[in-house]
């Protein structure tokens, strides 16, 4: 054993790593190859020189996921952010295939001067591929086009056993299947092939709406979807500080690319939060402050034409804006609600929270639609999805997170793993009634914290 | 002006890489020159996709300086003369190792030194008359000040920043432009072995003042600018306070 060890710190470095979240460093042996052929020896190597009791593997993106679907204490984590090469883009037909750590903030610097965008994207730029494929990330125009697996053609894996996969929908299909949505624990997913949504310009029109109320969101949410393509994107603002009459007040906020305007890419952050905020700073004053200014903000309301940069990527113009959270890191909530409970459920976690005196800087709540990829474990189903936010101040906030997810569950509905830190295996498998066909595919030499939570498996 | 030919020297380094990515999308051809054809392979692949009107890859050790005027020749027939060149590849060594085993140590000094000055003076040889020729070529900080912590690595940068400095001298009034380009800690395989701090840039800042240097026509960048405060003061400290830094 004690030579294994020592091979195992050759191969890697011992580093503290966190998740978005920032609760709390944990211990990996970190592996950061340049190439596939060395990020699938690493696999295949550590495997046989840990058979038996070594530490499991686990990859690792760009860490925004907030929970620990991407930690794995103790064990080895391979870093794919280099592995960022693209292999083919053919940008008459928009399809493009890439090495799994690309970020879609570099793959959106490729493709959008020639015309094309992604088919689906997150609230940030900063996730890699591999990330988007293993949380089958949603965005805002979930209702139309689905979750981001939809658009996967195809995807390679490379397994610990030493088989290098090519996954479909016709290839392989219960592997694809287990693997979109399947949080990394299938093996690694070496390369991306994707189909990607045209655009004439990098501008989009969004219209910014007043809702009053919980019943003004679904109004116009609901409106919003008959009109069809009209508004593809869409997403409301809630301050979930106002409680009685004003429970779920906001801004509805829809959007469309326009025409005109060019293909101009974005640029890098201006800011970069450099020091962790003192704890104070995100305090019950603030957050009233903040959701205030927010709401009342000059220019909210109304048509205008901007970039897809602050549409789509607003936290991006503050570099490791989590760190405003202060040392202790924060907590989130993301939801999602069958529609015929989600109204009054959506109502009641916000009355929980604003009873609870915790809430949230950014809470965020749109509806899905029914376009379902193929993803065992895929978070998004047809309802409504709600966001919150809150700094970590220990068991208060555990609690209240907790006392949410039975809210859900009871409505039928489940918790995103993404951003997940609180979900009790119970839970997990109410939520997920797939899981054991995903733990079947499991590749056994690859496991995250996040599972070992849920399924209650030994390290 | 028509797309450029670009030769990349070491093609497989993260900062050349970067750098080749960079200039993919005016439609440049590149020829990419590294030791193993695995790695050549998906890197110009890359180049290809993000818009490079070619890409074609060649394996050498670049450090055997019998071969150059052969491969110049060779490549110059496969690929026709470059407009560009980027000398990117490199080692740091192993500071330790050089002071007890000096067949390390020489080989450090080969690679870092006496092969690129030849492969300059290779380059400028086969120049054709009027024929403009930009060479960038990767020196580092650590040349600046003989430090005791990486003084042979240290000594084949100095030389190689006084080399280039000389070439350009002697190339003043012609078409010829010489950049030398003097990265801090960059966040690259080659720096794996130390503890990264807030004080590594990333490949693409480098890449990004490679060729913002290319494009002023400056004779030396230091990347990213703030190194160039940081050696000012390192190389004007007197000598009774150097000797006593441990760095
Ligand atoms: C500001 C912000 C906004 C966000 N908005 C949204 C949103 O609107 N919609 C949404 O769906 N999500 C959203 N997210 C969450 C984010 O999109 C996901 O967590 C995403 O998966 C992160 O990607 P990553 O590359 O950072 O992966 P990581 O967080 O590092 O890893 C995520 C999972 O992917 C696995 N993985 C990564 N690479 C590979 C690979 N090559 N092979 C196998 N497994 C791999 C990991 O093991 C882990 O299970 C947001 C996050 C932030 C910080
Ligand atoms: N990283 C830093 O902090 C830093 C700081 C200052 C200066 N620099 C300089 O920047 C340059 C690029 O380095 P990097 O940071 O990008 O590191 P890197 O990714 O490790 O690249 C170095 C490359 O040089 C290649 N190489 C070494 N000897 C060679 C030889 N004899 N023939 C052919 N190729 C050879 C290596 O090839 P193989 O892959 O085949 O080994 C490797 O690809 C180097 O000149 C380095 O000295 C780096």
């Amino acid at each position: 054993m004690t030579t294994q060890a020592s091979k195992l710190s050759e191969v890697s470095k011992l580093s503290d790593v966190s998740s978005w979240g920032r609760r709390g460093r944990v211990p990996h042996h970190v592996l950061r190859p340049s190439f596939l052929d060395d990020a699938t020896a690493a696999v295949a190597d550590a495997t046989a020189a840990l058979e038996g009791d070594g530490p499991p593997l686990l990859a690792f993106g760009l860490g925004r996921s907030y929970g620990d679907v991407c930690l794995n204490a103790n064990g080895r984590l391979l870093v794919t952010d280099r592995l960022d090469r693209l292999q083919h883009f053919d940008a008459s037909a928009g399809v493009v295939r890439a090495e799994a750590g690309l970020s879609l903030d570099h793959l959106l610097r490729v493709i959008v001067p020639r015309g094309w965008f992604l088919p689906v994207t997150p609230g940030t730029k900063f996730v890699t591929l591999g990330g988007a494929v293993a949380n089958d990330v949603h965005g805002k125009n979930h209702e139309h086009a689905g979750s981001f697996g939809v658009h996967v053609r195809r995807l390679g894996l490379f397994r610990s056993t030493g088989e290098t996969l090519t996954l479909s929908r016709e290839e392989n299909a219960e592997l694809f299947a287990a693997t979109v949505g399947g949080l990394g624990l299938t093996g690694l997913i070496t390369w991306v092939e994707l189909d990607l949504a045209p655009i004439k310009s990098s501008r989009l029109e969004t219209e910014t709406i007043d809702i009053p109320d919980l019943d003004g969101f679904f109004r116009i949410a609901e409106e919003t979807s008959r009109a069809g393509e009209a508004w593809p994107f869409t997403v409301a603002w809630v301050d979930c500080l106002a409680s009685g009459s004003g429970l779920g007040r906001g801004l509805f906020m829809r959007s469309r690319f326009v025409p005109e305007g060019g293909l101009a890419v974005h640029r890098d952050p201006k800011i970069t939060v450099p020091l962790d905020a003192p704890g104070f700073l995100l305090n019950g004053l603030t957050m009233r402050a903040f959701n205030g200014l927010y709401r009342n903000r000059p220019f909210a309301r109304g048509r205008k034409v901007q970039h897809y940069d602050p549409v789509f990527y607003p936290l991006d113009a503050i570099g490791g804006w989590n760190r405003l959270y202060g040392k202790r890191g924060f907590y989130q909530h993301q939801s999602v609600i069958p529609f015929p409970q989600a109204r009054d459920t959506v109502k009641r976690l916000l009355e929980t929270t604003a009873a609870a005196g915790q809430g949230s800087f950014l809470s965020v709540l749109k509806l899905m639609g029914d376009r379902a990829s193929s993803g065992l474990l895929s978070f998004p189903r047809a309802g409504a999805t709600l966001a919150l936010d809150f700094p970590d101040k220990g068991e208060a906030t555990r609690g209240l997170l907790l006392r949410l997810a039975e809210i859900v569950l009871e409505a039928g509905g489940r918790l995103y793993p993404a951003k997940d830190a609180v979900m009790t295996p119970e839970m997990f498998r109410a939520g997920y009634p797939d899981w054991q066909k995903v733990a079947a595919l499991r590749d056994p030499r690859i496991r995250s914290d996040f599972w070992r939570r849920v399924t209650g498996e030994p390290a | 002006m028509s797309a450029k030919n670009i030769l990349v020297l070491g093609a497989v380094s993260a900062i050349a890489q970067a750098y080749a990515r960079q200039r993919a999308p005016s439609g440049a051809r590149f020829l990419l020159v590294g030791r193993d054809a695995a790695r050549l392979a998906p890197i110009a692949s890359d180049l290809v996709a993000r818009g490079a009107a070619g890409a074609d890859t060649a394996v050498a050790d670049l450090a055997e300086t019998d071969a150059i005027e052969t491969r110049l020749a060779e490549w110059r027939q496969n690929f026709g003369a470059p407009d560009e060149v980027l000398i990117a590849y490199g080692a740091l060594g192993d500071q330790a190792e050089s002071e007890k085993n000096l067949d390390i140590a020489r080989k450090a000094i080969e690679v870092g030194f006496t092969s690129v000055a030849m492969w300059v003076l290779a380059l400028l040889k086969a120049r054709a008359p009027d024929a403009p020729l930009t060479l960038a070529v990767i020196g580092s900080v650590a040349g600046d000040r003989g430090r005791a912590s990486n003084f042979v690595y240290g000594a084949a940068k100095g030389g190689l920043d006084r080399f280039l400095e000389g070439v350009t001298h002697a190339n003043a009034g012609t078409p010829v432009h010489v950049v030398t380009v003097k990265p801090g800690f960059v966040d690259t395989p080659m720096t794996d072995g130390l503890p990264k701090g807030p004080l590594f840039a990333s490949p693409d800042r480098v890449a990004a003042d490679i060729v913002s240097a290319i494009e002023k026509r400056r004779r030396v960048v230091y990347t990213p600018w703030f190194w160039f405060v940081i050696m000012t003061i390192i190389r004007h400290l007197p000598w009774f306070v150097f000797r006593r830094m441990k760095i």
